[in-house]
């Protein structure tokens, strides 16, 4: 399993989206995400985007309040993982138009399905934007 | 009935007013929450579905932000599952895939929806279900779904047949003989040039090849086509991880991949491609060294550039290299260098690792000249982090790569005087270590412990006092090479010890008691050459002494120190005269008068040892300054002669103590061990017991002393290996008759002086230790650019011998991998395969015994065939493992083959669930690829 986990946290350490490709209890994954947002929040601009946890690193990227976290196997490519936290951004910013939280916390659920379309089993299968917005498009149409 | 529940959804709460309101957070988060959940609890068990949905999204919201249980909603999702609308079945499907796991009670009722939405016509329904199938498969689902997830593998909808791939990979785990059934159509899916479905497929492939890369050699060739041919960079990078996993597997296949990785290195503009073929060069293909080149030669353009996290991936590459390519790192020592200051700790560890990796013999000196002037500038953790990797390396193998041992005891002088210095219990250890060890650099130690000791303001660190301690200790060991023992004394009783814990203080006191012996013993030589003639009471102590001298001379000379020890020799005596001697006494009494009274029983007794000591023999010096040569008094010469046998007592030197020394002592006629033992736990209950690495040495002198003497003897010894031993020592007084005499001393005492050619003698147990010694001493590890001899470094047997690596067992060998082999290794490998892994499924556990015993041997010689590459070997192979089932007697093969026909029928289904026989399969399987791949690489 490449990814384990993606986690977007805000600045205040709330998280705002959590996808574990792992099943985790609650209070695993509350211990988790206490730990990671400790780890990287208190990191500055100045220093690389890859942290050591645990058996397996964390990639992360900060977009403006939102931080964007990937854990990842240890011999998962890092730069490959920005890519993937870029193009997710990307695939919102086309969908909502200047993405922002809130977007993301009205609608979850939305930013899920984005999600899954581009990862199935914690490996990346899908980085079209077109192929993963389409079928959003389509179900805002029917309903 | 319609009426309430109309206003109920006219009134219920939407996930977006839920959201809202914990923004505004009236009255809490909390209790906003359980609010809401109570609502969500009533509204969950509500007929109307979309009442239910509602409920539902809006527990998943709380439960994935908020980390709320949400277990008990489990059968209420199934419920809206069912659901006609696909409004409510998305909900549902979210909620699932959230909560639900392998031990959810209600998963096997999900099992018929799935079906029902995996055979829909709506492609998103299909999409759905997969995607949640993913997720939440367990053995069961993937058992009941293969044959529908068999079919979506070439649906002619690609976003169906991308998603039927990917979960294959789950299917695939959960149930590995699914295999048989969906791992054709995989491979077939490899050929697609759909770039969907390909990087679906590689994905799938890469986890795979991950867990067991050795199955999948066959399917090299499809892998090299799409190296070569695809465009899309995340494929490229899952293909590169792929080769990189089988390339170390199969030299043929290494060698056909490295230049179309190589192309793609220079070629890329991409990052993270370029990093991926770096990386795959210098882990997989290290022997290529050309490519290898070109790989190293990439890095400068990461470790130079800004983005921090390039200088990141640019070190963690150069680590990898350094294992091999050690030339790698050097060339880029300046970029590294640099990288330890960086902002990111991050990259300052990873820069300090590759540092590390750089240091050998020749530099040691100056990179850690270089790091211990950075850990002064750098913060205290970085601080740490640097002197704790000095040290690691530096004592790495018993200190393999120090030649001059003087420049590191003072190198670890300087670095424990470093502001933030934490590793004051490593240095100690060391301190003490290379003490013992190495002969030639106590005169060095000594000097640098008497730099530690003699500065009142380090006493006031807390993090130096394990260091102090060990300079106590090693300034009162070899306080022979102290140039001015006064001045030691001094340092050691100065008012500031008090603020050590009683447990140095108490190091310090002892170590007191040896610099006082060794001046009175001194000055009393001293007194003995000048007026030996005239008093003849005192020969016999001017006889031992001379000898001890002479002793001690032949010792300097023979560790080609010489000319620096009879300096100090030479100016000791001249420091000390009859006034300095009672002024030594007189301050002893006046530091140690207090700590008499002490709370700590080791300082209470250690400073009463000393005082008796100095009550004892005050009174000899008093009447020298009196009465000069006239004394010939009993009294006198009975002082003379306890300040002798203490001299003697504490100039017996201490060795390294092997681990293992205390088994070595054989058991003494007559004793029974277990006598009494009721009555020593009676008295021993006031007494802790002492730890295991703790005895006490024994002494030929001692015989001949008296009673009273013979606590301070041992305390002496014991000094060296642990506090608890003087409490063993002080019992071995109180209730002697439970220990062995100490006659015996000879038997117990072998661990031998550090490098005593003595040794050579009672050795019985510990002969590898011997070797070692002498290989060392003939064969001085020296480079002759070196201006001095590298030292004798004492070596024991069990810090030299490595750990012996535990044994690997081919754990991956999971069932999967096993299912795939067969699939892929055509169906006459199939029948042996599947016979024999039943065979040992059934057979008794002593026949699998020795069917791996059979086995076994084959391993290596098949694979040795693997690699020679020959066409024709597939043949031998195949007969050698013929020949392999007639090994076995006649008796159980046939029974055996009656089995394996019997199981074979079945096979298809049980087999490859039993991983006892999955061992027993593996050889064949091996053997079995070797004919694939040829047609490819040659």
């Amino acid at each position: 399993m490449g990814i384990r986990f993606i986690l977007m946290v805000n600045k205040q350490g709330q998280t705002r989206l959590a996808q574990y490709y792992e099943w985790l209890t609650l209070e695993e994954r509350r211990a988790l995400e206490g730990e990671i947002v400790r780890k990287c929040l208190a990191r500055n601009e100045q220093q690389c985007s890859f942290v050591e946890h645990r058996n397996y690193k964390i990639v992360y990227r900060r977009y403006a309040s939102l931080f964007f976290l990937v854990g990842v196997d240890n011999d998962e490519n890092e730069l490959a993982i920005l890519e993937f936290i870029h193009l997710l951004v990307e695939t919102m910013d086309r969908h909502f138009g200047n993405v922002c939280e809130l977007d993301i916390m009205f609608h979850l659920e939305k930013a899920h399905f984005m999600l899954e379309e581009m990862v199935m089993n914690g490996s990346i299968v899908e980085t079209s934007k077109a192929n993963i917005l389409t079928p959003i498009q389509l179900m805002d149409k029917s309903s | 009935m319609s009426g309430p529940s109309l206003m109920d959804s006219l009134f219920q709460r939407s996930l977006e007013d839920l959201i809202k309101g914990l923004r505004q957070q009236l009255i809490g988060e909390q209790a906003f929450i359980s609010k809401a959940l109570e609502e969500i609890r009533k509204e969950i068990k509500s007929t109307d579905l979309s009442i239910k949905s509602t409920a539902l999204l809006k527990l998943s919201y709380l439960s994935s932000l908020h980390f709320h249980d949400m277990s008990f909603a489990t059968f209420h999702a199934l419920e809206v599952l069912s659901s006609p609308r696909f409004s409510h079945k998305k909900i549902a499907y979210h909620a699932i895939s959230l909560s639900f796991h392998d031990s959810t009670p209600v998963l096997l009722l999900i099992t018929n929806h799935l079906r029902k939405d995996l055979t829909s016509t709506n492609e998103f329904e299909v999409s759905l279900s997969l995607r949640c199938l993913s997720k939440i498969a367990n053995v069961d689902l993937a058992r009941d779904l293969t044959p529908e997830i068999f079919t979506l593998m070439s649906s002619n909808k690609l976003y169906v047949r991308k998603k039927a791939v990917a979960v294959v990979l789950r299917v695939f785990e959960k149930y590995p003989d699914s295999v048989r059934v969906c791992f054709k159509r995989l491979v077939e899916n490899l050929d697609n040039s759909d770039p969907q479905i390909l990087s679906a497929v590689i994905g799938v492939f890469c986890e795979l090849a991950c867990k067991d890369p050795r199955s999948y050699l066959p399917l090299a060739p499809e892998f090299y086509k799409i190296l070569v041919d695809s465009k899309n960079n995340w494929v490229l990078i899952k293909v590169l991880k792929i080769f990189a996993k089988l390339a170390p597997l199969e030299p043929r296949l290494a060698k056909r991949v490295v230049e179309p990785i190589c192309d793609h290195m220079r070629r890329t503009g991409a990052k993270s491609l370029l990093f991926e073929c770096v990386r795959t060069v210098v882990t997989s293909l290290s022997e290529y060294d050309s490519a290898v080149r070109l790989a190293v030669g990439k890095v400068p353009e990461f470790l130079v550039d800004e983005d921090p996290n390039l200088k990141y991936l640019g070190l963690q590459v150069l680590s990898i290299v350094a294992q091999k390519h050690l030339w790698a790192v050097s060339q880029n020592k300046e970029a590294v260098i640099k990288s330890l200051s960086d902002a990111d700790p991050n990259i300052k560890i990873e820069s300090l690792r590759l540092v590390m990796a750089m240091v050998s013999e020749c530099n040691v000196t100056e990179i850690s000249r270089v790091l211990v002037n950075h850990a002064l500038k750098s913060d205290p953790e970085f601080c740490n982090e640097i002197l704790g990797s000095i040290l690691s390396t530096c004592s790495r193998n018993v200190y393999e790569i120090i030649v001059d041992f003087d420049w590191y005891v003072s190198l670890l002088g300087e670095m424990s005087r470093i502001p933030h210095c934490h590793k004051g219990e490593e240095i100690e250890n060391q301190l003490i270590d290379i003490g013992i060890r190495v002969k030639d650099v106590r005169l060095e130690l000594v000097r640098v412990s008497r730099d530690l000791l003699i500065d009142p303001a380090l006493l006031g660190n807390f993090f130096l006092h394990r260091v102090l301690c060990a300079a106590s200790w090693a300034s009162g060991e070899y306080v022979k090479f102290s140039r001015n023992p006064l001045e030691l004394m001094e340092a050691l009783l100065q008012p500031r010890t008090r603020l050590l814990p009683p447990s140095i203080r108490a190091i310090y006191i002892q170590s007191a008691f040896k610099v006082l012996v060794f001046c009175l013993h001194t000055y009393l030589m001293q007194r003995g050459s000048t007026f030996s003639s005239t008093s003849p009471d005192n020969l016999p102590s001017v006889v031992s002494a001379s000898v001890s001298d002479e002793s001690f001379d032949n010792l300097s000379v023979e560790n080609g120190v010489d000319a620096t020890v009879t300096h100090g020799q030479i100016c000791t005596p001249a420091f000390i005269t009859n006034e300095s001697i009672v002024n030594l006494l007189n301050m002893v009494e006046l530091a140690l008068g207090p700590l008499v009274g002490s709370h700590d029983v080791e300082v209470q007794e250690r400073a009463r040892n000393v005082l008796g000591f100095v009550d004892l023999t005050k009174l000899k010096f008093l009447n020298y300054s009196v009465q000069e040569e006239n004394d010939s008094e009993g009294k006198g010469v009975e002082a003379s002669n306890i300040i002798e046998l203490m001299h003697d007592a504490f100039s017996k030197e201490l060795g390294p103590i092997s681990l293992s020394a205390q088994g070595n002592v054989s058991l003494p006629d007559g004793l029974i061990v277990k006598e009494n033992l009721g009555d020593l736990e009676m008295i021993c209950c006031d007494i802790e017991l002492p730890s295991s690495n703790s005895f006490s040495f024994g002494s030929p002198c001692e015989e001949k002393d008296g009673v009273s003497f013979s606590n301070l003897q041992i305390k002496e010894d014991s000094e060296q290996s642990n506090e608890s031993t003087s409490l063993l020592a002080e019992h071995r007084k109180r209730h002697g008759l439970y220990y062995l005499p100490l006659g015996k001393s000879e038997i117990s005492n072998d661990y031998p002086p550090a490098n005593d050619p003595i040794l050579q003698g009672n050795i019985n147990g510990n002969a590898v230790d011997l070797v070692k010694i002498t290989e060392e001493s003939l064969v001085p590890k020296r480079k002759p650019s070196h201006a001095k001899p590298r030292p004798v470094v004492v070596k024991l047997d069990e810090v030299d011998e490595k750990p012996v690596a535990l044994k690997k067992f081919e754990s991956k060998d999971d069932s999967l991998s096993g299912a795939v082999r067969d699939i892929l290794f055509g169906s006459e490998d199939m029948v042996p395969t599947s016979s024999q892994s039943n065979l040992s499924d059934k057979s008794s556990s002593k026949r699998k015994g020795k069917e791996k015993q059979h086995t076994a041997p084959h391993v290596e010689s098949k694979e040795n065939l693997v690699d020679d590459g020959n066409p024709s070997s597939r043949r031998r192979k195949y007969r050698s493992h013929g020949k392999e089932r007639r090994h076995r007697s006649p008796r159980k093969k046939t029974a055996e083959e009656r089995e394996g026909q019997k199981e074979k029928e079945k096979s298809s289904h049980r087999h490859g669930r039993h991983k006892s026989g999955q061992r027993a399969e593996e050889p064949l399987n091996v053997s079995a690829q070797a004919p694939v791949i040829p047609d490819f690489l040659l």
